[in-house]
């Protein structure tokens, strides 16, 4: 066909065609990560952390990894961590995973409504948490909570929340896994995605008004990028060179719906941070040494008021998204035994052995320890109450702290129900 | 004392907020620099720098949002939406987090800060520029929710708002931006400094928030109203010779349920009178309270005087608008109803 008006483009026949994403393999199909481009462990460079953001464009497309194959720390970006600070964190990620474990199965036992495991994200929370400062601001997902194992908060009022009990901080009001800590650092988590990754950079907008020396962590999943709030905390982040740190967790999978149905492998997520001058670091989130060297990195560029930087960790969620949910009915069933960047704990503990600061014998000692604190910790949070036995929240509780008095239509309606 | 326009009475709130407490950060678009398209915030960022009055990114979850986040960290931000018609893209950060981070983190975190939106129609803004979301907020528990209908109320209550350690929803009718306006749109715009209530002290007070006033007092019916639609009410009192008795709200939540179960009970009448949309709007609610605690005292059924269930014409406003002429004729039939 040809074009009656001059100057107009040719018609073009062919139907269109609509693109919907597919992840490499579903149930039933063999796991195929070949997508995943691995470089070797020590390959990234280190720039000084008040280099030019047009300079390190090329870090948001790598992976920054120190761990290699040996266990051996390798690279520029080999943390100045402790042997006892890596035991630390190996003993923080243990008592996360053992922590999950028991909370999953008091779930399974009808002791509270609902749970979600961290399994294989151990690192990123537990090491970012050791790179901050009394006084910094988490503003995290319902899948950090190693920010508060590793800042040594009660894991008996982690479980007192999950049990909605007499000793729940917040007083039966929350879903589990729902906590909040301002003393901790870690900000009131929502149900609602993303709507935090923008009040953290206004956290951080308030440090800076003020002259302060406080920086904020922002933190959002690979799904919930693609929520509007995401653009928003981007633009007002790199807009008022906010201190703030952008944690992007890639953990391939929201719920059901592989990382690129949210449009990742269109470049990487963090390469989002570079559209708005907002330099970006993607890192092997299995690496515990890798996670707190960047962590390091962008707390300091913030601390100097160098700005925002944006980190992507690159790892994989080998749970369930929830109790709720059944993974082997969108993914293979065993896709996270072949997850490139394998286990953040079996990597570090390989670590520790190969530097000869622990052993298998140590190992197992500490897993029993832990096991046990764990277990003292739920027998005394479940002394308080679990969600349908024993002790709970006053029906008060439910018309405190909608505002800060009472105003008289909640005195009327507390009076209704006889409290 | 000096007389001021709304719009000067509301930069003179803010002033004085800023002024008294430098924790009182005030941004949004064209806020600063430029002074606000209403010039409601003209002059305070030369006064008090930019990091205390500075121009926001087009983007409304992102002014709430990152208001959040700095009243969580301890400031207490006066924020704007330009218009009440934009603050749609801002609702979940309003809704889900401002209204409830004290309920959910157990009063661990707390959100002290204020939304002003310029709200109303009566100047051919069309359907993005008059609308009247009211009850998209009163529905909403956690927040407060005002509306003043003149400049000393507008300074006290805004004053009052940024004070409160609760979030708040603060309405600006911005027809009344420049002049009371009583919905005789064919008659010559009347300016503030004719009127007492202009008369505005330069200097620090309130006005307490959950706190109605009688405008006008009556005996024959009660009518209800806030904003703009207080003015309407008194020139259909006027136009109609029917005693009735204007009570203006200015907070709908923390509603003043005690005055008007005060008046209703004294007139036996009531007329809920607002320019948002009928169904499910704010005068539901009201003529719901009303027939719930005056039951006995009603010798009339409650009526609702509001726009249409449509959205806000351009063309067709003085169709649209709830002005003296509907809201007389209802003040007609409300008083030979048994």
């Amino acid at each position: 066909m040809s074009s009656d008006k001059a100057g107009s483009a040719p018609v073009v026949t062919q139907p269109l065609q609509f693109h919907v994403p597919r992840p490499a393999s579903r149930p039933g199909e063999k796991p195929d990560f070949s997508d995943v481009v691995i470089p070797k462990a020590g390959s990234v460079a280190r720039p000084p952390v008040d280099v030019d953001p047009k300079d390190i464009r090329d870090l948001a497309y790598s992976i920054i990894r120190v761990l290699n194959r040996e266990g051996e720390a390798v690279g520029p970006w080999a943390p100045d961590l402790s042997h006892d600070d890596l035991i630390r964190g190996l003993r923080h990620m243990m008592t996360l995973r053992t922590f999950d474990g028991r909370m999953q199965m008091a779930q399974r036992q009808g002791k509270t409504s609902f749970y979600m495991q961290h399994t294989g994200e151990e690192a990123v929370s537990c090491a970012f948490r050791i790179a901050l400062q009394p006084g910094d601001m988490n503003f995290p997902t319902y899948r950090q909570a190693g920010l508060l194992i590793a800042h040594d908060y009660p894991l008996v009022d982690m479980m007192c929340q999950i049990y909605s009990n007499e000793r729940d901080p917040m007083k039966g009001r929350q879903l589990p896994v729902m906590y909040s800590s301002k003393e901790h650092g870690f900000f009131s988590i929502s149900g609602n995605l993303a709507t935090q990754y923008v009040q953290a950079v206004g956290w951080a907008m308030a440090s800076a008004i003020k002259n302060d020396t406080r920086i904020a962590a922002a933190w959002i999943g690979d799904g919930s990028t693609a929520e509007s709030d995401f653009h928003a905390a981007l633009v007002f982040a790199s807009t008022y060179k906010a201190p703030v740190v952008l944690n992007v967790v890639n953990n391939q999978w929201a719920i059901s719906t592989f990382q690129g149905i949210a449009r990742g492998g269109s470049g990487t997520f963090a390469a989002r941070g570079l559209g708005f001058g907002i330099p970006a670091l993607r890192v092997d989130g299995n690496d515990y040494l890798a996670v707190y060297a960047v962590a390091q990195w962008a707390v300091e560029r913030a601390r100097r008021n160098l700005g925002p930087t944006l980190v992507e960790y690159v790892t994989y969620r080998a749970g369930a998204h929830s109790t709720s949910d059944d993974p082997s009915a969108y993914r293979p069933k065993h896709e996270s035994d072949d997850w490139p960047l394998g286990d953040p704990l079996i990597r570090l503990k390989q670590h520790l052995i190969a530097v000869g600061a622990w052993s298998e014998e140590r190992h197992k000692q500490a897993e029993a320890e832990i096991l046990a604190t764990v277990i003292a910790a739920q027998k005394e949070a479940e002394s308080f109450g679990t969600l349908h036995s024993g002790g709970k929240p006053s029906a008060r509780d439910i018309f405190e702290d909608v505002y800060a008095e009472l105003p008289p239509h909640l005195r009327r309606q507390r009076q209704q129900i006889g409290v | 004392m000096p007389r001021m326009t709304m719009i000067e009475a509301i930069r003179s709130a803010m002033d004085v907020a800023m002024g008294r407490d430098d924790d009182v950060v005030v941004f949004g678009e064209d806020v600063g620099f430029f002074g606000g398209v209403f010039r409601c915030t003209h002059g305070l960022q030369q006064k008090y720098g930019v990091s205390r009055c500075f121009d926001a990114p087009i983007s409304e979850s992102g002014i709430v949002g990152t208001a959040i986040g700095m009243a969580a960290y301890g400031l207490k931000p006066c924020v704007e939406i330009q218009f009440a018609d934009y603050m749609y893209p801002a609702y979940d950060q309003i809704v889900s987090e401002a209204a409830r981070l004290r309920y959910r983190s157990a009063g661990d975190f707390t959100c002290p800060m204020v939304i002003r939106m310029p709200t109303g129609g009566g100047i051919f803004g069309g359907q993005t520029h008059s609308q009247s979301p009211e009850a998209l907020f009163t529905h909403v528990s956690g927040l407060k929710t005002i509306v003043p209908s003149n400049p000393y109320d507008a300074k006290g209550l805004l004053i009052a708002a940024i004070e409160d350690p609760d979030p708040v929803i603060f309405l600006e009718p911005k027809r009344l931006y420049n002049g009371p306006f009583d919905g005789h749109y064919d008659r010559p715009v009347t300016a503030w400094s004719k009127h007492e209530l202009a008369e505005v002290p330069d200097g620090h007070y309130t006005v307490p928030l959950g706190k109605a006033v009688t405008r006008r007092e009556g005996s024959a019916v009660t009518i209800l109203a806030y904003g703009t639609m207080v003015h309407v009410a008194l020139a259909a009192a006027e136009d109609t010779g029917i005693d009735a008795e204007v009570i203006d709200l200015r907070t709908l939540v923390p509603l003043d349920l005690e005055a008007i179960v005060a008046s209703v009970e004294k007139t036996g009448r009531c007329i809920v009178l607002h320019e948002a949309t009928l169904t499910s709007g704010f005068g539901g609610e009201l003529a719901a309270l009303v027939q719930e605690h005056c039951f006995y005292h009603l010798e009339a059924p409650v009526m609702r005087v509001t726009g249409w269930d449509t959205p806000y014409p351009h063309a067709q406003e003085w169709d649209y608008f709830p002005g003296p002429a509907r809201l007389g004729q209802a003040l007609r039939d409300i008083m030979e109803a048994r």
